[in-house]
């Protein structure tokens, strides 16, 4: 029997505690160990982005971290990203576009579209289509996406 | 497998040292995860090498060149100008490398020890002379990145040994590096050929060249004789000529379903071509 790691991190700003096999990724410990099943594992291997969250502030893939590489870590994922019952505006706007269709890469791109308008408050079109490329969407084609990308920002920079 | 995350490097060394099986030093995880979640490879002992002092840190030393700790993500690698700015070939084959996401994880050590003949970033570390500090059980030695790579997937590191630190060299005035792939798509894509030309000019004559190649040999390749065809030029057509035939004689590429031997020879050589005239235009602007 391997031994436990027991971690401690912060998580949408609440700490948290977990113990976590030494092989489990931080994909898993969020959803099997913290019920935050927001984040989704695609491929498991860093390519779709499905399970994008903020570590320390970073976009990364957390099917792409360990668990136990989480102690004393600052996490942000999806569920942290509406106020109570007011929708994030990257949220609203891509239920206005319908920006997406069966949901399941929808958390990662919204993570990772609030860290590049964090960066770039006004991207181009290009920038949002580089900085998307590792979301994989197999529903919409992207271009929904990117609508309601760009108009969350020009929603963000009004506020 | 177990997980260790040492406070020290002489810790590090000692766990990896005192391991009986298969140890992977964990930076950012993008090549040791992936081969752990894909059943590639499990090693016996993770070492996480993030909580030693200055394995994040990026610092330029007082004689201009650069001290790049070993897990430093490529998100950090480009947001400071002023390496940016000296080495912008070595900058941009690191932010090639996979999407954001593998940006904010992604090493300039962890490409160069993953030993891949296809690395983006090697080509440029080769081309710029970069070092690296390695510690070990038999203490600490500076060696030059291109006694790193040794064949696919393998490096030249003895057990027990980590690199802590990439070495950049200072920057001389109007000097330059460059950085071009091919890859059959606009992004993230494995290279199916990769070349870096540094150089340096007195007045608007090559003083000084340094070429490699990528993907078109068992290791990342340095090309001499591409250097030499451009020294003492103005990257006229005659010396592009020769620099360019250099690199593609310099090739011993594998036929696969990315390439074929005779698009990867041709393409290193316009590729070559190509890298060099940016290289020779940044020089020139600084």
């Amino acid at each position: 029997m391997m031994e436990m790691k027991h971690v401690k991190a912060e998580v949408n700003g609440d700490p948290v505690e977990y113990l976590c096999d030494p092989r489990e990724s931080l994909l898993d410990a969020l959803r099997d160990r913290l019920s935050l099943t927001g984040a989704k594992e695609g491929c498991g291997t860093g390519d779709c982005g499905a399970c994008s969250i903020l570590l320390d502030g970073d976009l990364v893939c957390s099917c792409l971290v360990l668990a136990a590489e989480a102690e004393g870590k600052r996490i942000d994922t999806i569920e942290g990203m509406a106020d109570g019952e007011t929708l994030h505006p990257l949220q609203s706007q891509f239920l206005q576009h319908a920006a997406l269709q069966c949901g399941i890469c929808t958390p990662g791109i919204l993570v990772a579209a609030k860290a590049l308008l964090e960066r770039i408050p006004d991207p181009s079109d290009s920038e949002i289509r580089y900085w998307l490329a590792g979301n994989l969407c197999r529903c919409t084609g992207y271009d929904k996406i990117v609508r309601a990308v760009k108009d969350a920002a020009v929603e963000m920079r009004r506020t | 497998m177990d997980y260790v995350a040492p406070a020290t490097i002489s810790e590090a060394v000692g766990s990896a040292h005192a391991a009986s099986g298969s140890v992977r030093f964990l930076a950012g995880g993008t090549d040791v995860l992936v081969q752990l979640r894909s059943g590639m490879h499990t090693p016996d002992i993770i070492i996480d090498v993030k909580n030693i002092p200055g394995m994040l840190d990026v610092a330029r030393n007082n004689d201009g060149g650069w001290t790049i700790g070993a897990a430093v993500p490529g998100i950090r690698i480009g947001e400071v100008a002023e390496l940016r700015s000296d080495w912008p070939g070595v900058v941009e084959a690191m932010e090639l490398i996979g999407s954001t996401q593998i940006q904010g994880r992604a090493s300039l050590i962890g490409n160069l020890c993953n030993g891949s003949p296809a690395a983006d970033v090697v080509p440029a570390l080769f081309a710029a002379a970069a070092r690296v500090s390695i510690a070990g059980p038999q203490g600490e030695r500076e060696v030059g990145v291109s006694e790193i790579p040794v064949g696919p997937g393998r490096n030249s590191l003895a057990k027990g040994e980590i690199i802590t630190a990439l070495h950049l060299p200072p920057r001389r005035a109007a000097a330059a590096d460059a950085y071009l792939r091919f890859i059959p798509r606009t992004e993230m894509d494995i290279a199916v050929v990769g070349c870096a030309v540094n150089l340096s000019l007195n007045g608007d004559r090559v003083a000084e060249a340094s070429v490699a190649l990528g993907a078109v040999a068992p290791t990342v390749l340095s090309v001499p004789e591409a250097a030499a065809a451009l020294v003492g030029s103005q990257m006229d057509s005659p010396a592009l000529d020769r620099m360019s035939a250099a690199c593609s004689a310099a090739c011993r590429p594998i036929d696969d379903k990315r390439g074929t031997v005779e698009f990867r020879t041709d393409v290193a050589g316009v590729l070559g071509r190509r890298a060099a005239v940016i290289a020779y235009n940044r020089a020139g602007r600084e």
